[in-house]
Protein backbone atom coordinates (compact mmCIF):
# COMPACT_ATOMS: atom_id res chain seq x y z
CA UNK A 1 0.00 0.00 0.00
CA UNK A 2 1.29 3.41 -1.05
CA UNK A 3 0.54 6.48 0.49
CA UNK A 4 -0.70 9.04 -2.13
CA UNK A 5 -0.74 12.55 -1.38
CA UNK A 6 -3.75 13.29 -2.89
CA UNK A 7 -5.92 10.52 -0.70
CA UNK A 8 -8.37 12.21 1.86
CA UNK A 9 -8.21 12.19 6.03
CA UNK A 10 -9.65 9.17 6.97
CA UNK A 11 -9.63 7.24 3.79
CA UNK A 12 -9.70 3.59 4.77
CA UNK A 13 -6.98 1.16 3.03
CA UNK A 14 -9.39 -1.76 4.00
CA UNK A 15 -11.04 -0.05 0.51
CA UNK A 16 -14.35 -0.91 2.14
CA UNK A 17 -16.10 0.67 -1.08
CA UNK A 18 -14.86 -1.60 -3.13
CA UNK A 19 -16.75 -5.25 -2.96
CA UNK A 20 -13.12 -7.75 -2.58
CA UNK A 21 -15.19 -10.48 -4.84
CA UNK A 22 -15.42 -8.18 -7.74
CA UNK A 23 -11.78 -6.62 -7.66
CA UNK A 24 -10.60 -10.08 -7.20
CA UNK A 25 -8.54 -11.29 -10.49
CA UNK A 26 -10.36 -15.25 -11.45
CA UNK A 27 -9.59 -17.61 -14.20
CA UNK A 28 -6.52 -19.65 -15.57
CA UNK A 29 -3.60 -16.88 -15.24
CA UNK A 30 -2.99 -16.91 -11.92
CA UNK A 31 -3.47 -20.65 -11.67
CA UNK A 32 -0.50 -22.83 -10.18
CA UNK A 33 -0.19 -26.62 -8.98
CA UNK A 34 1.45 -28.23 -6.34
CA UNK A 35 1.14 -31.59 -6.72
CA UNK A 36 -1.83 -32.60 -7.81
CA UNK A 37 -3.71 -29.68 -6.21
CA UNK A 38 -4.42 -26.53 -8.36
CA UNK A 39 -4.43 -23.62 -6.27
CA UNK A 40 -6.48 -20.53 -7.79
CA UNK A 41 -3.29 -18.49 -7.39
CA UNK A 42 0.47 -18.72 -6.18
CA UNK A 43 -0.08 -16.24 -2.84
CA UNK A 44 0.33 -18.30 0.50
CA UNK A 45 0.54 -16.53 3.70
CA UNK A 46 3.48 -18.24 5.77
CA UNK A 47 3.06 -20.21 8.73
CA UNK A 48 3.54 -18.58 11.51
CA UNK A 49 2.73 -15.32 10.56
CA UNK A 50 -1.15 -16.05 9.70
CA UNK A 51 -2.12 -17.60 12.81
CA UNK A 52 -5.15 -20.15 11.58
CA UNK A 53 -6.60 -17.76 10.11
CA UNK A 54 -9.17 -15.61 11.52
CA UNK A 55 -7.25 -12.35 12.85
CA UNK A 56 -7.25 -11.87 8.98
CA UNK A 57 -10.51 -13.56 8.26
CA UNK A 58 -12.03 -10.14 10.12
CA UNK A 59 -10.20 -8.11 7.80
CA UNK A 60 -11.03 -9.27 4.07
CA UNK A 61 -12.42 -12.81 2.73
CA UNK A 62 -9.42 -15.01 3.27
CA UNK A 63 -11.16 -17.13 0.34
CA UNK A 64 -8.93 -15.23 -1.68
CA UNK A 65 -5.93 -16.66 -0.80
CA UNK A 66 -4.10 -19.27 -3.10
CA UNK A 67 -3.57 -21.23 0.67
CA UNK A 68 -2.44 -20.67 3.84
CA UNK A 69 0.27 -22.33 5.73
CA UNK A 70 -1.17 -22.91 9.61
CA UNK A 71 0.87 -22.02 12.72
CA UNK A 72 3.54 -24.29 13.48
CA UNK A 73 1.22 -27.23 15.66
CA UNK A 74 3.13 -30.44 18.12
CA UNK A 75 1.87 -32.98 19.35
CA UNK A 76 1.57 -31.36 23.11
CA UNK A 77 0.59 -27.72 23.62
CA UNK A 78 3.21 -25.52 24.13
CA UNK A 79 3.76 -21.96 25.74
CA UNK A 80 6.49 -20.76 24.08
CA UNK A 81 9.32 -18.83 24.72
CA UNK A 82 9.65 -16.12 27.43
CA UNK A 83 9.12 -12.56 26.27
CA UNK A 84 10.85 -10.49 24.78
CA UNK A 85 10.24 -12.91 21.54
CA UNK A 86 10.92 -9.59 18.91
CA UNK A 87 13.51 -7.84 17.55
CA UNK A 88 13.01 -5.32 14.98
CA UNK A 89 15.96 -4.80 12.30
CA UNK A 90 16.42 -2.74 9.04
CA UNK A 91 14.00 -4.48 6.33
CA UNK A 92 13.29 -7.56 8.94
CA UNK A 93 12.31 -8.71 12.30
CA UNK A 94 13.69 -11.32 14.61
CA UNK A 95 11.06 -13.90 16.67
CA UNK A 96 11.82 -16.04 19.27
CA UNK A 97 8.01 -17.38 19.45
CA UNK A 98 9.02 -20.85 20.59
CA UNK A 99 6.06 -22.33 19.04
CA UNK A 100 3.77 -21.53 20.74
CA UNK A 101 0.58 -23.72 19.95
CA UNK A 102 -2.35 -25.40 21.62
CA UNK A 103 -1.05 -28.81 20.02
CA UNK A 104 -2.24 -31.19 17.60
CA UNK A 105 -5.77 -32.46 19.40
CA UNK A 106 -6.72 -28.47 19.82
CA UNK A 107 -5.82 -27.56 16.69
CA UNK A 108 -7.74 -30.77 14.96
CA UNK A 109 -10.71 -30.23 17.45
CA UNK A 110 -11.67 -26.49 17.68
CA UNK A 111 -9.15 -24.50 15.39
CA UNK A 112 -9.97 -26.01 12.30
CA UNK A 113 -14.01 -26.52 12.65
CA UNK A 114 -13.76 -22.69 13.33
CA UNK A 115 -11.20 -22.14 10.39
CA UNK A 116 -14.05 -24.10 8.40
CA UNK A 117 -16.25 -21.82 9.11
CA UNK A 118 -14.40 -18.58 7.11
CA UNK A 119 -11.97 -20.84 4.39
CA UNK A 120 -13.43 -22.93 2.03
CA UNK A 121 -10.29 -24.36 0.45
CA UNK A 122 -8.16 -26.87 1.80
CA UNK A 123 -5.30 -25.58 3.77
CA UNK A 124 -1.39 -26.39 4.78
CA UNK A 125 -1.25 -27.60 7.79
CA UNK A 126 2.96 -27.12 9.42
CA UNK A 127 4.30 -29.52 11.40
CA UNK A 128 7.18 -29.15 14.10
CA UNK A 129 8.54 -31.58 16.23
CA UNK A 130 11.23 -32.39 18.79
CA UNK A 131 11.73 -36.05 17.79
CA UNK A 132 11.14 -38.35 14.71
CA UNK A 133 8.37 -40.12 16.71
CA UNK A 134 6.53 -36.52 17.41
CA UNK A 135 6.66 -35.72 13.79
CA UNK A 136 5.29 -38.50 12.21
CA UNK A 137 2.78 -38.69 15.32
CA UNK A 138 1.17 -35.48 14.38
CA UNK A 139 1.13 -35.87 10.39
CA UNK A 140 -0.62 -39.06 11.01
CA UNK A 141 -2.89 -36.66 13.09
CA UNK A 142 -3.61 -34.13 9.80
CA UNK A 143 -3.44 -37.09 7.46
CA UNK A 144 -6.96 -37.48 8.85
CA UNK A 145 -8.22 -34.12 8.28
CA UNK A 146 -10.22 -33.60 5.25
CA UNK A 147 -9.90 -29.64 5.51
CA UNK A 148 -5.91 -30.40 4.80
CA UNK A 149 -4.30 -30.51 1.25
CA UNK A 150 -0.42 -30.19 2.32
CA UNK A 151 1.64 -31.19 5.10
CA UNK A 152 4.26 -28.72 5.54
CA UNK A 153 6.93 -30.33 8.17
CA UNK A 154 9.43 -27.86 9.23
CA UNK A 155 12.78 -29.22 10.21
CA UNK A 156 14.66 -26.53 11.85
CA UNK A 157 13.64 -27.62 15.25
CA UNK A 158 16.58 -29.27 17.32
CA UNK A 159 16.28 -33.28 18.11
CA UNK A 160 15.85 -33.47 21.78
CA UNK A 161 17.73 -37.25 21.01
CA UNK A 162 20.34 -35.55 19.72
CA UNK A 163 21.90 -32.61 21.89
CA UNK A 164 19.40 -30.11 20.12
CA UNK A 165 20.76 -30.27 16.94
CA UNK A 166 18.43 -28.91 14.74
CA UNK A 167 17.03 -32.32 12.20
CA UNK A 168 17.58 -29.67 9.12
CA UNK A 169 21.32 -29.88 9.41
CA UNK A 170 21.92 -32.68 7.82
CA UNK A 171 20.95 -35.46 5.24
CA UNK A 172 20.55 -38.19 7.17
CA UNK A 173 18.24 -36.47 9.82
CA UNK A 174 16.27 -34.76 7.16
CA UNK A 175 15.50 -38.01 5.50
CA UNK A 176 14.97 -39.19 8.23
CA UNK A 177 12.27 -37.13 8.96
CA UNK A 178 11.04 -37.02 5.69
CA UNK A 179 10.38 -40.87 5.49
CA UNK A 180 8.84 -41.41 9.08
CA UNK A 181 6.06 -39.11 8.09
CA UNK A 182 6.15 -40.58 4.26
CA UNK A 183 5.49 -44.04 6.28
CA UNK A 184 2.13 -42.69 7.83
CA UNK A 185 0.84 -39.99 5.63
CA UNK A 186 -0.56 -40.25 2.10
CA UNK A 187 -1.01 -36.62 1.89
CA UNK A 188 1.46 -34.61 -0.31
CA UNK A 189 4.57 -33.78 2.26
CA UNK A 190 6.99 -30.23 1.69
CA UNK A 191 9.70 -29.99 3.77
CA UNK A 192 10.61 -26.84 4.98
CA UNK A 193 14.25 -26.57 4.79
CA UNK A 194 16.16 -24.14 7.52
CA UNK A 195 18.52 -21.80 5.26
CA UNK A 196 21.01 -22.35 8.43
CA UNK A 197 23.63 -24.66 6.99
CA UNK A 198 26.32 -25.45 4.96
CA UNK A 199 24.96 -27.46 1.82
CA UNK A 200 21.05 -26.64 1.15
CA UNK A 201 21.03 -28.04 -1.82
CA UNK A 202 22.41 -31.50 -0.73
CA UNK A 203 19.67 -31.86 2.09
CA UNK A 204 16.90 -30.53 -0.90
CA UNK A 205 17.85 -33.61 -2.90
CA UNK A 206 18.11 -36.07 0.57
CA UNK A 207 14.81 -34.66 1.40
CA UNK A 208 13.67 -35.58 -2.33
CA UNK A 209 15.18 -39.14 -2.64
CA UNK A 210 12.86 -39.98 0.85
CA UNK A 211 10.14 -39.43 -1.11
CA UNK A 212 9.39 -35.74 -0.26
CA UNK A 213 6.72 -34.49 -2.45
CA UNK A 214 7.71 -30.28 -2.55
CA UNK A 215 10.00 -28.33 -0.36
CA UNK A 216 9.57 -25.00 1.22
CA UNK A 217 12.62 -22.67 1.07
CA UNK A 218 13.14 -21.57 3.16
CA UNK A 219 12.97 -20.83 6.84
CA UNK A 220 14.48 -17.86 9.19
CA UNK A 221 17.92 -17.05 8.97
CA UNK A 222 19.41 -17.26 12.38
CA UNK A 223 20.33 -13.59 14.15
CA UNK A 224 20.21 -11.43 17.21
CA UNK A 225 20.42 -7.60 18.34
CA UNK A 226 21.74 -6.07 21.37
CA UNK A 227 20.49 -3.35 23.20
CA UNK A 228 22.98 -0.72 23.67
CA UNK A 229 21.44 0.16 26.76
CA UNK A 230 21.19 -2.74 28.87
CA UNK A 231 24.29 -4.36 27.33
CA UNK A 232 22.24 -7.68 26.80
CA UNK A 233 20.59 -9.32 24.02
CA UNK A 234 17.07 -7.53 23.03
CA UNK A 235 15.49 -11.11 22.53
CA UNK A 236 15.03 -12.91 25.96
CA UNK A 237 16.08 -16.46 24.34
CA UNK A 238 19.14 -14.43 23.32
CA UNK A 239 18.71 -15.37 19.55
CA UNK A 240 16.15 -15.91 17.01
CA UNK A 241 14.74 -15.86 13.14
CA UNK A 242 15.47 -13.20 11.08
CA UNK A 243 12.75 -12.33 8.29
CA UNK A 244 11.06 -9.89 6.27
CA UNK A 245 12.48 -8.28 3.40
CA UNK A 246 16.30 -7.86 3.96
CA UNK A 247 16.65 -11.74 3.31
CA UNK A 248 14.86 -11.70 -0.17
CA UNK A 249 18.25 -12.27 -2.03
CA UNK A 250 18.88 -15.25 0.20
CA UNK A 251 15.36 -17.22 0.21
CA UNK A 252 15.44 -16.25 -4.12
CA UNK A 253 18.97 -17.82 -4.49
CA UNK A 254 18.34 -20.99 -2.54
CA UNK A 255 15.13 -21.34 -4.30
CA UNK A 256 17.66 -21.08 -7.45
CA UNK A 257 19.66 -23.36 -6.46
CA UNK A 258 17.70 -26.19 -5.07
CA UNK A 259 15.06 -25.69 -8.36
CA UNK A 260 18.66 -26.70 -10.51
CA UNK A 261 19.01 -29.66 -8.38
CA UNK A 262 15.33 -31.45 -7.77
CA UNK A 263 12.44 -32.38 -9.89
CA UNK A 264 9.66 -31.36 -7.07
CA UNK A 265 7.47 -28.61 -6.52
CA UNK A 266 9.19 -25.85 -4.38
CA UNK A 267 7.49 -23.49 -2.37
CA UNK A 268 9.23 -20.32 -2.37
CA UNK A 269 9.31 -18.03 1.13
CA UNK A 270 11.55 -15.33 2.32
CA UNK A 271 10.92 -12.11 2.20
CA UNK A 272 8.25 -11.39 -0.18
CA UNK A 273 6.38 -8.06 -0.26
CA UNK A 274 4.63 -7.33 -3.44
CA UNK A 275 3.90 -8.70 -6.52
CA UNK A 276 7.38 -8.05 -8.56
CA UNK A 277 8.69 -10.12 -5.74
CA UNK A 278 6.22 -13.15 -6.64
CA UNK A 279 7.53 -13.11 -9.72
CA UNK A 280 10.88 -13.34 -9.34
CA UNK A 281 10.42 -16.27 -7.16
CA UNK A 282 8.71 -17.78 -9.47
CA UNK A 283 10.91 -17.01 -12.54
CA UNK A 284 13.67 -18.46 -9.94
CA UNK A 285 11.71 -21.76 -10.15
CA UNK A 286 9.21 -21.54 -6.84
CA UNK A 287 5.40 -22.94 -8.35
CA UNK A 288 4.30 -21.47 -4.94
CA UNK A 289 5.21 -18.32 -3.03
CA UNK A 290 4.63 -17.64 0.85
CA UNK A 291 4.49 -14.22 2.38
CA UNK A 292 5.69 -14.37 5.87
CA UNK A 293 6.82 -11.35 7.91
CA UNK A 294 4.96 -8.66 5.57
CA UNK A 295 1.97 -10.14 7.32
CA UNK A 296 2.51 -8.55 10.28
CA UNK A 297 3.48 -4.81 9.19
CA UNK A 298 0.50 -4.85 6.30
CA UNK A 299 -2.41 -6.90 7.39
CA UNK A 300 -4.17 -6.56 3.85
CA UNK A 301 -0.87 -7.64 1.65
CA UNK A 302 -1.68 -10.73 0.65
CA UNK A 303 -4.82 -9.61 -1.27
CA UNK A 304 -3.32 -6.73 -2.13
CA UNK A 305 -0.68 -8.92 -4.01
CA UNK A 306 -3.42 -11.53 -5.49
CA UNK A 307 -4.75 -8.52 -7.02
CA UNK A 308 -1.90 -6.80 -8.16
CA UNK A 309 -0.83 -9.59 -9.86
CA UNK A 310 -3.19 -9.46 -13.49
CA UNK A 311 -1.26 -5.91 -14.15
CA UNK A 312 1.97 -6.81 -12.91
CA UNK A 313 2.06 -9.80 -14.65
CA UNK A 314 1.00 -7.60 -18.01
CA UNK A 315 3.78 -5.16 -17.69
CA UNK A 316 6.25 -8.28 -17.99
CA UNK A 317 4.29 -9.69 -20.87
CA UNK A 318 3.49 -12.68 -18.55
CA UNK A 319 -0.01 -14.37 -19.48
CA UNK A 320 0.36 -17.08 -17.58
CA UNK A 321 1.65 -17.53 -13.89
CA UNK A 322 2.66 -21.47 -14.55
CA UNK A 323 4.58 -20.59 -17.65
CA UNK A 324 7.50 -18.59 -15.95
CA UNK A 325 8.44 -21.00 -13.37
CA UNK A 326 12.02 -21.62 -13.06
CA UNK A 327 12.12 -19.55 -16.38
CA UNK A 328 15.39 -17.51 -14.71
CA UNK A 329 17.11 -21.02 -15.85
CA UNK A 330 17.09 -20.90 -19.66
CA UNK A 331 20.68 -20.31 -21.12
CA UNK B 1 -9.39 -2.93 13.76
CA UNK B 2 -9.20 -1.31 10.48
CA UNK B 3 -6.09 0.69 8.46
CA UNK B 4 -6.46 3.78 7.86
CA UNK B 5 -4.45 6.80 6.87
CA UNK B 6 -4.44 10.29 9.28
CA UNK B 7 -2.91 13.29 8.94
CA UNK B 8 -0.79 15.10 11.27
CA UNK B 9 -2.86 18.19 12.93
CA UNK B 10 -0.01 19.18 15.68
CA UNK B 11 2.57 17.21 17.11
CA UNK B 12 4.59 19.33 19.87
CA UNK B 13 6.61 18.76 22.97
CA UNK B 14 4.29 18.92 25.96
CA UNK B 15 7.07 17.57 28.55
CA UNK B 16 10.96 16.49 28.94
CA UNK B 17 11.03 14.02 25.62
CA UNK B 18 7.20 13.99 25.74
CA UNK B 19 5.17 14.24 22.66
CA UNK B 20 1.54 15.06 22.14
CA UNK B 21 0.32 14.31 18.53
CA UNK B 22 -3.25 14.78 17.21
CA UNK B 23 -4.22 12.81 13.98
CA UNK B 24 -7.41 13.46 12.12
CA UNK B 25 -9.00 10.52 10.39
CA UNK B 26 -11.15 7.76 11.25
CA UNK B 27 -11.44 6.97 14.85
CA UNK B 28 -14.82 4.72 14.44
CA UNK B 29 -13.08 1.68 15.12
CA UNK B 30 -11.78 3.15 18.80
CA UNK B 31 -14.59 1.60 20.78
CA UNK B 32 -12.94 1.87 24.68
CA UNK B 33 -10.06 3.71 26.60
CA UNK B 34 -7.18 2.02 26.83
CA UNK B 35 -6.86 0.56 23.02
CA UNK B 36 -4.16 1.69 20.87
CA UNK B 37 -3.24 2.34 17.19
CA UNK B 38 -0.11 0.95 15.36
CA UNK B 39 1.63 3.29 13.25
CA UNK B 40 3.78 2.70 10.32
CA UNK B 41 6.93 4.98 10.11
CA UNK B 42 8.69 5.35 7.00
CA UNK B 43 12.38 3.96 6.96
CA UNK B 44 11.22 1.52 10.48
CA UNK B 45 10.30 -2.35 9.79
CA UNK B 46 8.07 -2.73 12.63
CA UNK B 47 4.84 -0.35 13.27
CA UNK B 48 5.09 1.58 16.68
CA UNK B 49 2.17 0.64 19.48
CA UNK B 50 1.18 3.96 20.86
CA UNK B 51 -2.14 3.96 22.92
CA UNK B 52 -5.23 6.32 22.53
CA UNK B 53 -5.42 9.36 24.98
CA UNK B 54 -8.36 11.12 23.73
CA UNK B 55 -10.49 10.77 20.71
CA UNK B 56 -12.94 13.41 19.25
CA UNK B 57 -15.57 11.70 17.08
CA UNK B 58 -17.31 14.98 15.83
CA UNK B 59 -14.14 16.04 14.52
CA UNK B 60 -12.36 12.58 13.38
CA UNK B 61 -9.42 13.34 15.91
CA UNK B 62 -7.48 11.44 18.06
CA UNK B 63 -4.82 11.94 20.09
CA UNK B 64 -1.97 10.61 21.24
CA UNK B 65 0.83 11.12 23.65
CA UNK B 66 4.51 9.41 23.25
CA UNK B 67 7.65 9.47 24.96
CA UNK B 68 10.58 8.92 22.63
CA UNK B 69 12.43 6.43 23.67
CA UNK B 70 13.99 4.56 20.95
CA UNK B 71 14.76 5.69 16.92
CA UNK B 72 11.11 5.05 15.77
CA UNK B 73 9.91 7.46 18.31
CA UNK B 74 12.32 10.02 18.15
CA UNK B 75 11.85 9.95 14.15
CA UNK B 76 7.99 10.55 15.38
CA UNK B 77 8.87 13.77 17.44
CA UNK B 78 10.38 15.17 14.13
CA UNK B 79 7.30 15.25 12.05
CA UNK B 80 5.47 17.92 10.86
CA UNK B 81 2.38 19.06 10.38
CA UNK B 82 0.14 17.43 7.40
CA UNK B 83 2.00 14.42 7.55
CA UNK B 84 -0.37 11.26 6.61
CA UNK B 85 0.61 8.21 8.52
CA UNK B 86 -0.76 4.97 8.00
CA UNK B 87 -2.04 3.61 11.16
CA UNK B 88 -3.81 0.80 12.32
CA UNK B 89 -6.67 1.53 14.64
CA UNK B 90 -8.85 -0.05 17.67
CA UNK B 91 -6.06 -2.48 18.66
CA UNK B 92 -6.47 -4.06 22.05
CA UNK B 93 -9.46 -4.83 24.79
CA UNK B 94 -8.97 -1.56 26.82
CA UNK B 95 -10.61 -0.53 29.99
CA UNK B 96 -14.03 -2.79 30.70
CA UNK B 97 -15.77 0.89 32.71
CA UNK B 98 -18.90 -2.02 33.40
CA UNK B 99 -16.27 -3.29 35.70
CA UNK B 100 -15.75 -0.10 37.83
CA UNK B 101 -17.34 1.11 40.70
CA UNK B 102 -18.59 4.80 41.71
CA UNK B 103 -15.11 5.78 42.54
CA UNK B 104 -12.74 4.33 40.59
CA UNK B 105 -8.82 4.99 41.18
CA UNK B 106 -7.07 5.73 37.86
CA UNK B 107 -2.98 4.90 38.35
CA UNK B 108 -0.95 6.10 35.51
CA UNK B 109 2.96 6.04 35.31
CA UNK B 110 4.63 7.80 33.19
CA UNK B 111 3.58 6.81 29.31
CA UNK B 112 1.67 4.72 31.19
CA UNK B 113 -0.76 8.39 31.98
CA UNK B 114 -2.18 9.14 28.41
CA UNK B 115 -4.64 6.21 28.57
CA UNK B 116 -5.91 7.11 32.25
CA UNK B 117 -7.29 10.57 30.09
CA UNK B 118 -9.56 8.78 27.87
CA UNK B 119 -10.45 6.38 30.42
CA UNK B 120 -11.28 9.72 33.18
CA UNK B 121 -13.65 11.53 30.40
CA UNK B 122 -15.35 8.23 29.65
CA UNK B 123 -16.13 6.98 33.27
CA UNK B 124 -17.56 11.21 33.84
CA UNK B 125 -19.85 10.64 30.83
CA UNK B 126 -20.93 7.34 32.59
CA UNK B 127 -21.35 9.70 35.87
CA UNK B 128 -18.92 8.00 37.94
CA UNK B 129 -16.42 10.29 39.67
CA UNK B 130 -12.77 8.59 38.80
CA UNK B 131 -9.90 9.72 40.96
CA UNK B 132 -6.59 10.07 39.34
CA UNK B 133 -2.87 9.24 40.10
CA UNK B 134 -0.45 10.28 37.57
CA UNK B 135 3.45 9.40 38.73
CA UNK B 136 6.44 10.74 37.16
CA UNK B 137 10.34 11.02 37.82
CA UNK B 138 10.67 14.23 37.74
CA UNK B 139 8.60 18.18 37.28
CA UNK B 140 9.88 18.70 33.70
CA UNK B 141 8.33 15.24 32.82
CA UNK B 142 4.59 16.02 34.06
CA UNK B 143 2.23 16.61 31.89
CA UNK B 144 -1.72 16.46 31.48
CA UNK B 145 -2.51 17.58 35.42
CA UNK B 146 -4.53 20.40 33.88
CA UNK B 147 -6.34 18.77 31.02
CA UNK B 148 -7.70 16.10 33.69
CA UNK B 149 -8.85 19.08 35.90
CA UNK B 150 -10.71 21.16 33.10
CA UNK B 151 -12.64 18.02 32.67
CA UNK B 152 -13.25 17.58 36.02
CA UNK B 153 -11.06 14.65 37.77
CA UNK B 154 -9.27 15.15 40.75
CA UNK B 155 -5.80 14.61 39.92
CA UNK B 156 -2.57 14.09 42.48
CA UNK B 157 0.46 14.15 41.14
CA UNK B 158 3.57 11.90 42.44
CA UNK B 159 7.27 12.69 41.52
CA UNK B 160 10.20 10.41 42.49
CA UNK B 161 12.14 13.37 43.28
CA UNK B 162 9.61 15.35 45.01
CA UNK B 163 9.70 18.14 42.92
CA UNK B 164 5.90 18.11 41.55
CA UNK B 165 2.95 16.50 44.08
CA UNK B 166 3.73 13.70 46.57
CA UNK B 167 7.58 12.76 46.84
CA UNK B 168 8.03 9.12 45.92
CA UNK B 169 5.62 6.59 43.45
CA UNK B 170 2.01 6.72 42.56
CA UNK B 171 1.63 3.47 45.50
CA UNK B 172 2.69 6.69 47.67
CA UNK B 173 -0.06 8.38 46.56
CA UNK B 174 -2.37 5.25 46.91
CA UNK B 175 -1.86 5.33 50.66
CA UNK B 176 -3.69 8.65 50.81
CA UNK B 177 -7.11 6.42 49.90
CA UNK B 178 -8.47 3.91 51.70
CA UNK B 179 -11.53 1.27 49.70
CA UNK B 180 -12.90 1.01 53.40
CA UNK B 181 -12.92 4.61 54.33
CA UNK B 182 -16.49 6.70 54.54
CA UNK B 183 -15.67 9.96 54.00
CA UNK B 184 -16.54 10.07 50.65
CA UNK B 185 -13.18 11.24 49.59
CA UNK B 186 -10.75 8.96 49.91
CA UNK B 187 -12.78 5.32 49.32
CA UNK B 188 -12.13 3.71 46.06
CA UNK B 189 -14.67 1.47 44.47
CA UNK B 190 -11.59 -0.27 42.13
CA UNK B 191 -8.51 0.62 39.89
CA UNK B 192 -7.35 0.83 36.62
CA UNK B 193 -3.55 1.19 36.27
CA UNK B 194 -1.09 1.28 33.47
CA UNK B 195 2.51 1.82 33.82
CA UNK B 196 5.80 0.22 34.15
CA UNK B 197 5.07 -3.68 34.86
CA UNK B 198 7.26 -2.84 38.51
CA UNK B 199 5.18 -0.44 38.97
CA UNK B 200 1.71 -2.66 38.42
CA UNK B 201 3.00 -5.17 40.64
CA UNK B 202 3.54 -2.23 43.36
CA UNK B 203 -0.47 -1.23 43.12
CA UNK B 204 -2.02 -4.60 42.32
CA UNK B 205 -0.08 -5.51 45.65
CA UNK B 206 -1.27 -2.51 47.91
CA UNK B 207 -4.93 -1.89 46.91
CA UNK B 208 -7.47 -3.31 48.30
CA UNK B 209 -9.95 -3.96 45.65
CA UNK B 210 -10.01 -5.63 42.25
CA UNK B 211 -8.82 -3.62 39.08
CA UNK B 212 -7.50 -3.55 35.52
CA UNK B 213 -3.84 -3.73 34.61
CA UNK B 214 -2.99 -2.45 31.08
CA UNK B 215 0.61 -4.24 29.95
CA UNK B 216 3.09 -3.48 27.84
CA UNK B 217 5.05 -5.90 25.58
CA UNK B 218 7.03 -5.58 22.31
CA UNK B 219 4.96 -6.49 20.11
CA UNK B 220 5.25 -7.83 16.32
CA UNK B 221 1.95 -7.30 14.67
CA UNK B 222 -0.20 -5.55 17.27
CA UNK B 223 -3.83 -7.68 16.25
CA UNK B 224 -3.09 -11.07 17.57
CA UNK B 225 -1.33 -13.14 15.15
CA UNK B 226 2.27 -13.27 15.59
CA UNK B 227 2.38 -14.59 19.12
CA UNK B 228 5.19 -11.95 19.95
CA UNK B 229 3.60 -10.43 23.37
CA UNK B 230 2.33 -13.92 24.60
CA UNK B 231 1.57 -14.54 28.62
CA UNK B 232 0.92 -16.54 30.92
CA UNK B 233 -2.70 -15.80 32.98
CA UNK B 234 -4.55 -17.88 35.29
CA UNK B 235 -7.11 -18.11 32.50
CA UNK B 236 -4.26 -19.43 29.87
CA UNK B 237 -1.89 -17.72 27.75
CA UNK B 238 -2.85 -14.46 26.14
CA UNK B 239 -1.68 -11.90 23.69
CA UNK B 240 -1.23 -9.01 25.02
CA UNK B 241 -2.06 -7.23 21.76
CA UNK B 242 -5.29 -8.79 21.21
CA UNK B 243 -6.32 -10.33 24.68
CA UNK B 244 -5.22 -7.51 26.59
CA UNK B 245 -3.17 -5.39 27.19
CA UNK B 246 -5.39 -4.84 29.70
CA UNK B 247 -6.02 -8.30 32.40
CA UNK B 248 -7.93 -7.97 35.54
CA UNK B 249 -6.20 -8.50 38.59
CA UNK B 250 -7.67 -11.65 39.58
CA UNK B 251 -6.10 -13.48 36.20
CA UNK B 252 -2.80 -11.79 36.60
CA UNK B 253 0.26 -13.93 37.37
CA UNK B 254 3.11 -12.16 38.48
Amino acid sequence: MVINSKMQDGMNIKFNEFPVTNELPSGDALKVRLGNWLLDNPVIPASGTFGYGYEFAELYDINCLGTFSFKGTTLEPRFGNPTPRIAECPAGIINSIGLQNPGVDAVINSELPRLKRCFSKKVIANVSGFSIHEYAEVAARFNECEQVGIIEVNISCPNVHNGGMSFGTTCDAAAEVTKAVKTVAQKPIFIKLSPNVTDIVSIAKACEDAGADGLSLINTLMGMRIDLHRRTPVIANKKGGFSGSAIFPVALKTVYDVYEAVKIPIMGIGGVSSADDVLEMMLAGAAAVQIGAANLIEPYICRDIIRELPSTMKKYGINKLEDIIGGAHNG
Amino acid sequence: MIQSLFRIVSNECIARNTYKMVLSGDVSSINRPGQFVNIKLKGFFLRRPISVCDINRSENTLTIVYKVVGKGTEFMSRLPMNEQLDVLVGLGNGYDTSLCGEHPLLIGGGAGVPPMFLLAKQLISEGKIPMVIVGFNTFDECFFEDEFKKIGARIIAATADGSRGVKGFVTDAMRCFNAESNDGITAYTDYCACGPEPMLKAVFDIAETIGQLSFEERMGCGFGTCMGCSCKTKYGSKRICKDGPVLVSEEVIW
